[in-house]
């Protein structure tokens, strides 16, 4: 019996499939072997005009449905990168009958809302006369459809649907921690004997223009436009910002005990999360790196081991200037001298916001499984205030026992979780 | 599975802020009249809501740097957060504090998106589309960015009030409210943690939202009625509401000297697709089973929003219980609030249960209270999706030390 529980007597979790979806393709498969490969997943923008943008590149995944037809809006691109990544974990995992998970489901994903699309359909039913809100709003009278596409409740539903999952569908937004948020949401109700499964999922779908414009006012992203395969430079010395990416990851989590039971194929743990929430700024970290280095200490400690045990990082590592530098010293208080190497996906995927920190647990797992680290690619020119050992260019083997992903989220709320392979 | 200590959850300060103003005691006095909220009947009109109420933003957002960065809706919210925390005197726990907020999207600048519509509308759409982008990077203010996202009034709070312990943004209005609560709940009887703060804010006018709901046909037109009086014209009334809970375990309450309001025995949330085979009613039923009410007749909160069809279900599923039931609605009384309302209804709830309040009847769905409750069944039944459940209890004067 105590074989199923960890050293603070709660259920062990265990992951038993994995979904992936990202620009570098569809599939846990063709991800991790680009991944490995060390292969870029930035394009040109061809989605929309990119005419007077700052930025014209981003991590897009093109769904097979839009290659005729006009794109997606955010909800239904993330409706389907979701319902990919899930299909493929159940299919791995062979928990519960098509259409009847045996627990709840823990989405993370972008606020969604009206759309300029929806805009200029209203606008069109009023034409030629004036466009101001009231009468939008009257001319709303009756398109449902718009409503189930754009209140938050969803996405929720329509997987809640789709997979069968039982209560209330869970839609949480950490912004860039998102996908971890989801994950740990799905890890505690396990833990309380609330389920014996969850289904955590994280999507992203908003490279649209208005959701790009609004990142790049900011000055977040990165304008390298001339070379998009070069324009995700975590770590390195002439990093300009993030890129906007998408995709989606599925875990298909479920107690240790429960999936031996089963004879399911483990895939590893969740073994510990930890959390800390930032007061010092709206959309940076406090530059000391108090908080994160709580969030990470604090899901060390959670999973029941010491710094020394952590084999290696998979970085939250955005390529703007501030979060990296900020990432390197919380890793040197944390880690000491001894800090394990780190990388960045976001080198080859980008930045895949709502969705990142449940694709950064995905490749975590996998990097457990072959034993294999993902490199941190366009490391041509080290910066000096980067100390850490950051996989450059190259995947490398390694032994890997434990590994902790980061997550730090505008807005200050920073998700750490910490990954094992299957307990002997 | 281990055996958990399950810690008794007090709510130990509530934060409310709707049409009839701010606090406990206005809103104790609302509970005790029979006159509706204020309403708006003229500005969003035709659709009819219950305004804002003029706030004193320095008290609980003291730097004018801090509002500059908000837009009403986390404004609000991050109000309302402060009065939970001054009510509870629990300033002093905010650095552990878990913030479980259920969030919906924040403004949008409405002026140039008419703008923008007005320019484009006539266009062909390969032309408006490379305008927009020109429109868009020139038109959007920076800062109004961080005003929309969903999980920035987490962070606003976070800054302001310095509550910086778990934090997660809840998405899916009225059914997030309550996710927020029952998942705030049960890290605490776990013992994760020994406090929370969870809640949310709506503001009602908002012409960006009520285009959405009404496209959703949720909105009530014509004049105010209480809600279960509206089959002539059924619908929300949307009402401005902030609703902050301090979620306490009782241990830390009474090591604190703090006055529990009431016990948190419960929050069980279901979701039904709302078909001829996944009813509310069943779902409601799902989410009763796991609570453990007391025998006997039963004081209702209602959350009902004056939709017809979940009313309907609301009122089959009360009938169903097979006992003697007496209704309140919170939404007669403060106006839909979506993400804000599950938690507005167990801070109405709380105070009814400290304070032995026995509210007259709005409307005749409601029967007569001839003494307070001593136990609450909270209901949420969600305009479009949701159906939520709690069970509060008052706390015994003997259990308070």
């Amino acid at each position: 019996m105590s074989a199923f529980l960890d050293h603070a007597g709660r259920p062990i979790v265990a992951v038993t499939g994995i979904g992936l979806v990202t620009p570098l393709g569809f599939g846990v498969a063709q991800n991790w072997a680009a991944l490995l490969a060390g292969t870029s997943g930035i394009r040109r923008i061809t989605r929309f005009p990119t005419d007077h943008l700052r930025t014209t590149i981003a991590g897009t995944v093109d769904l097979p449905e839009e290659a005729e037809g006009a794109p997606l809006t955010a909800t239904p691109r993330v409706m389907r990168m979701a319902v990919m990544a899930a299909e493929e974990a159940l299919a791995e995992s062979g928990l519960g009958a098509d259409g009847a998970f045996p627990g709840p489901l823990m989405l993370g994903m972008p606020p969604v809302e009206v759309e300029w699309p929806h805009r200029f359909e209203l606008a069109r039913r009023l034409a030629p006369a004036a466009v101001a809100y009231p009468d939008l709003t009257e001319a709303a009278t009756g398109w449902t459809a718009l409503y189930e596409t754009a209140a938050f409740a969803s996405v929720g539903e329509h997987l809640a649907a789709r997979f069968g999952t039982r209560g209330s569908p869970i839609a949480v937004t950490t912004a860039c921690a998102t996908g971890a948020s989801a994950i740990q949401l799905g890890v505690e109700a396990i833990q309380r004997g609330e389920t014996q499964a969850a289904l955590a999922i994280g999507a992203d779908g908003t490279v649209q223009p208005e959701a790009l414009i609004r990142f790049s006012l900011l000055s977040a992203l990165s304008t390298r436009n001339e070379d998009p395969t070069a324009a995700s430079r975590p770590f390195e010395k002439t990093r300009g910002g993030f890129v906007m990416s998408e995709g989606a990851a599925c875990l298909v989590l479920e107690s240790l005990s429960h999936a031996r039971a089963r004879g399911a194929r483990i895939l590893g743990v969740v073994r510990g999360a930890g959390e800390k929430s930032d007061s010092f700024h709206r959309t940076r970290s406090n530059p000391n790196g108090s908080a994160v280095i709580q969030a990470m200490r604090n899901a060390i400690a959670d999973a029941g081991l010491t710094p020394d045990d952590i084999s290696y990082v998979n970085a939250h590592g955005t390529g703007t200037p501030e979060n990296d530098k900020m990432e390197n010293l919380a890793m040197r208080a944390v880690f000491g001298e001894q800090a394990p190497p780190i990388s960045s996906n976001k080198s080859m995927i980008g930045h895949t916001l709502s969705a990142a920190g449940a694709i950064e647990a995905a490749f975590s797992l996998l990097a457990i499984r072959d034993q294999m680290l993902p490199p941190t690619i366009n490391h041509d020119e080290p910066d000096p205030a980067i100390t850490l050992d950051v996989v450059p260019n190259v995947a490398r083997a390694a032994k890997v026992t434990h590994v902790m992903s980061n997550s730090f989220g505008f807005g200050g709320q920073n998700v750490c979780l910490v990954l094992s392979g299957e307990p002997g | 599975m281990a055996e958990m200590a399950q810690e008794p959850i007090w709510i130990t300060g509530i934060g409310l802020v709707s049409a009839a103003g701010e606090g406990r005691a206005t809103h104790a006095a609302l509970l005790a009249g029979t006159a509706p909220p204020p309403v708006d009947a003229e500005s969003h009109a035709p659709f009819p809501l219950h305004p804002s109420p003029m706030l004193e933003l320095d008290r609980q957002i003291p730097k004018k740097g801090d509002q500059r960065q908000m837009e009403p809706w986390q404004r609000l919210g991050t109000y309302a957060a402060g009065l939970a925390l001054d009510d509870a005197g629990a300033r002093p726990l905010v650095a552990e504090m878990d913030l479980l907020i259920a969030a919906g999207g924040g403004e949008r600048d409405m002026g140039l998106d008419e703008n923008v519509l007005a320019a484009l509308a006539g266009l062909p759409p390969p032309e408006a589309a490379t305008m927009l982008n020109s429109l868009l990077a020139g038109g959007l203010r920076p800062t109004l960015f961080l005003a929309q996202l969903s999980n920035l009034l987490a962070g606003n709070v976070s800054i302001v009030h310095g509550v910086t312990g778990a934090s997660r943004t809840l998405m899916g209005e009225e059914q997030a409210g309550a996710e927020a609560v029952r998942i705030a709940a049960a890290r605490l009887a776990e013992g994760r943690g020994q406090s929370a703060l969870v809640g949310g804010a709506f503001i009602a006018p908002r012409w960006d939202l009520l285009v959405l709901y009404h496209a959703g046909g949720l909105l009530r037109r014509g004049g105010y009625a209480p809600v279960f009086a509206r089959a002539a014209a059924p619908g929300a009334i949307p009402g401005t509401l902030g609703a902050f809970l301090v979620l306490e375990t009782a241990g830390s309450a009474r090591a604190r000297g703090a006055r529990g309001l009431a016990q948190v025995m419960g929050v069980a949330c279901e979701q039904a697709r709302r078909s001829a085979t996944d009813t509310s009613g069943a779902a409601a039923g799902r989410a009763l089973a796991r609570l453990d009410l007391p025998e006997g007749p039963l004081t209702v909160l209602s959350g009902a929003t004056g939709l017809a069809a979940p009313l309907a279900a609301e009122r089959e599923f009360l009938a169903g219980l097979g006992r003697e039931v007496t209704l309140r609605a919170a939404g007669s009384r403060l106006g839909w609030g979506v993400e804000a309302s599950f938690p507005a209804s167990l801070a109405l709830g709380a105070l009814m249960l400290a304070e032995g309040l026995t509210p007259p009847a709005l409307e005749d769905a409601e029967a007569p209270m001839t003494e307070p409750a001593r136990d609450l069944l909270v209901t949420g039944f969600g305009a479009w999706r949701g159906e939520a459940l709690a069970h509060l209890r008052a706390i015994p004067a003997e259990e308070q030390a």
